[in-house]
Formats: C-alpha cells, sequence, structure tokens
C-alpha cells in the first residue's frame, strides 16, 4: 500500500525481503545500508536474536531522490527466515507493494526455497494479494559458493512469473542493487496506472 | 487487488496536526504522532526532533501487529491500546480509525490517567479526519484531480536509479 503524503510531497513505499532462513536477506539491506549515503539513508533497524538471526524483522528507510517533485522514499523489510517465525512473516508482508525472494544457490536449500515460495503465496493471500500481479524479483544468492545449483535448474523450478532474476553475492553486493532496483522500477510502474 | 493506497492532502494533514497538537498540549505530553499501520509516520506535534521518527514508526507498526497477532491467539478481536512504562518517559499506543496508530510519549510532567482521558477525546476526532480521508484516497477522481503520477516516464524512473 503506497502511501502519498501530498502536504510533505512524499510517496512511501515498503519492499519485502522474502526467503528461507539464512538465504541472505539481512546481508542484501546491510550492504545496501553500507553502500547508501548518510543522506539517503535512515538508521537500520535489526530486531535480530543473540546469535544474529533476524527474530522478526530488519528495517531500512531509503530514499531514492525525486520524481515529479515527489521524494521517493522505499521501506525495505526483512522477514524471518526460520519456518516456525511464520506468525511474524505474515505480519510483515502488510501494506507490501513489492517483494524480493532471496533464495540460497545452494543443492541442499532448494527444498527450503521451494518451500519458503509456497509460505510467500500463501501470506500474500492472507492480505488480498497475488504474487502473479504484485511487484517482484527473484535473486539467486550465494554465486560465489563452490557447490551450487546451475541459475538455469534454478530458473526453471523458482521462477514464478518471468520476473526479473538476477544472479547475486550479497556479501560483496554482486546483484544487489539491480534486484532492488527492479522491484522498485514494477512498484512506480504500478503507481503510474493507479 | 489488496491494494487501497492512503493520500494525505494537505487540508487532512492541516487538520490531523491541529488534533494531534491540541492532544500534546492538553496532555502536557512530550510528542505525538500519528502511524500508519503499515509503518508509514502520518503526521506528528510537539519535540518530534529528538526522535528518530521513521524508527519509530516503524517500530510502533511492529508492535502493534505483534500485539494484534497476540490477541487473535486468544480469541480477542484487538487490544486497542499499549502502553509501556519506562523509568522516566512512557508511551501510549492505542489504534484510531481501525488503520492508524496514535503515539504519545510523556514524562513525569503528565500522568497515565490524564493521557488516556485526552486521548479519548483527540480519537473521537482524528476518526472523523480519516474517514474524510480514506473517501477520498478511494475516489480521487471525484475531486476532480489527476494523479501527478500517472505521467510519470521511463526517463523519471530511470533517473532515480542513474547514480
Amino acid at each position: 500500500m503506497t502511501f502519498i503524503n501530498y502536504a510533505t510531497k512524499e510517496i512511501n513505499c515498503k519492499i519485502v525481503y522474502y526467503g528461507p532462513g539464512l538465504c541472505g536477506k539481512t546481508t542484501n539491506l546491510q550492504y545496501i545500508y553500507a553502500k547508501t549515503s548518510p543522506e539517503a539513508r535512515g538508521k537500520m533497524i535489526s530486531l535480530a536474536t543473540e546469535a544474529d538471526r533476524t527474530l522478526f524483522f530488519d528495517f531500512l528507510p531509503l530514499d531514492l531522490g525525486t520524481i515529479r517533485g515527489f521524494t521517493t522514499r522505499f521501506h525495505l523489510y526483512t522477514v524471518p527466515g526460520q519456518v516456525f517465525y511464520d506468525a511474524s512473516r505474515k505480519l510483515i508482508l502488510k501494506g507490501v507493494d513489492g517483494v524480493v525472494f532471496v533464495a540460497d544457490s545452494q543443492p541442499e536449500r532448494m527444498e527450503a526455497n521451494i518451500e519458503s515460495i509456497r509460505n510467500l503465496e500463501a501470506n500474500l493471500k492472507e492480505h488480498g494479494l497475488d504474487l502473479m500481479s504484485i511487484p517482484y524479483a527473484l535473486q539467486f544468492n550465494k554465486r560465489d559458493l563452490p557447490n551450487v545449483i546451475s541459475t538455469e535448474e534454478m530458473y526453471r523450478v523458482l521462477n514464478y512469473k518471468r520476473e526479473p532474476t538476477f544472479e547475486a553475492v550479497a556479501t560483496t553486493g554482486v546483484g544487489v542493487f539491480d534486484t532492488l532496483k527492479a522491484v522498485a522500477k514494477q512498484i512506480l510502474i504500478e503507481l503510474r496506472k493507479k | 487487488m489488496g491494494f487501497a493506497d492512503l493520500m494525505l492532502h494537505e487540508e487532512d494533514s492541516r487538520r490531523l496536526r491541529e488534533v494531534l497538537g491540541r492532544l500534546r498540549q492538553d496532555s502536557n505530553s512530550r510528542a505525538v504522532f500519528l502511524v500508519d499501520k503499515n509503518g508509514q509516520q502520518i503526521a506528528n506535534a510537539g519535540d518530534v526532533e529528538q526522535f528518530d521518527t521513521t524508527s519509530l514508526a516503524s517500530l510502533t507498526a511492529g508492535n502493534v501487529a505483534a500485539t494484534d497477532g497476540l490477541a487473535k491467539l486468544i480469541g480477542e478481536r484487538e487490544f486497542s491500546v499499549l502502553f509501556h512504562e519506562g523509568q522516566q518517559d512512557h508511551i501510549h499506543i492505542s489504534i484510531v480509525a481501525k488503520r492508524a496508530i496514535l503515539v504519545v510519549i510523556f514524562d513525569e510532567r503528565s500522568s497515565l490517567g490524564l493521557v488516556r482521558l485526552r486521548v479519548k477525546r483527540a480519537s473521537a476526532e482524528l476518526d472523523q479526519v480519516f474517514e474524510a480521508m480514506i473517501h477520498r484516497s478511494a475516489a480521487p477522481s471525484s475531486a476532480g484531480e489527476v494523479s501527478p503520477f500517472s505521467e510519470i516516464t521511463d526517463e523519471d524512473i530511470d533517473a532515480l536509479f542513474s547514480e
């Protein structure tokens, strides 16, 4: 749900990074935070366990600049990936404008990727949203690891609707901004349609 | 689609600020915020410069969402008021107009009783403003206005990502 503030001339959009546990959602946000100028970003908040696993969400507000005189602000959230945090994941999807799915490229995580996309689909549905029509980008993360599934195979199994798909190494930033841009663009295009 | 965009116009914004300003004064509180349930800040009043308002909005929304989840677990529709008591500062959180969250931050110069009383009155006023606002958001064309975004070009969008 885009929030358009005509009084302050701001557009606020919400992007959620989704995916299985330890796939690199938080790492995506950390990289964006590290590489964005302090004027363009707010404080990054991580509600994490003592072992640094996301407990509730990470949050990063980002100013992309102005469009038609309106400051374009994106609020990036991650969900906790671990299966048993489903209630929290559902809450975070509330009012989402676009989703990035971060998939783990390791063969042993393929099942978890599939399960997580199914979970995303179901949780969006509970908010009256459809993965088929919501702005969406797919990221194959951890491409630097020695034992990864081919991108062709991952695309075949995980790509949902020919959404923009990127190879990434979130720890070094490869593909991180490309993925963000892809989903942000779709959100703005949606805005134009309304 | 479940999209129902919220649009805040100058007139609504002014009315909201008025109500919040009065609430802050009458309750003798430090600051008052109005936050969308999705975590976006709508308006504020008082001593807001010393707070990270964006983080505050997002965390408040998370807090309310988690508490809503708890309420449903035990068969309640919602917990309409949350109160966090600190050593010096306290936060009173309540739901207004079903989709917004009213946050009052106060210290020893006020009291929970006073805040609750004033929040009640302000909530009724905020309900009215919101009703008008949601109405307008749902039917922007009826007000005879054209969305400034209908003419966004691909170049505008690309320019955002040019760096």
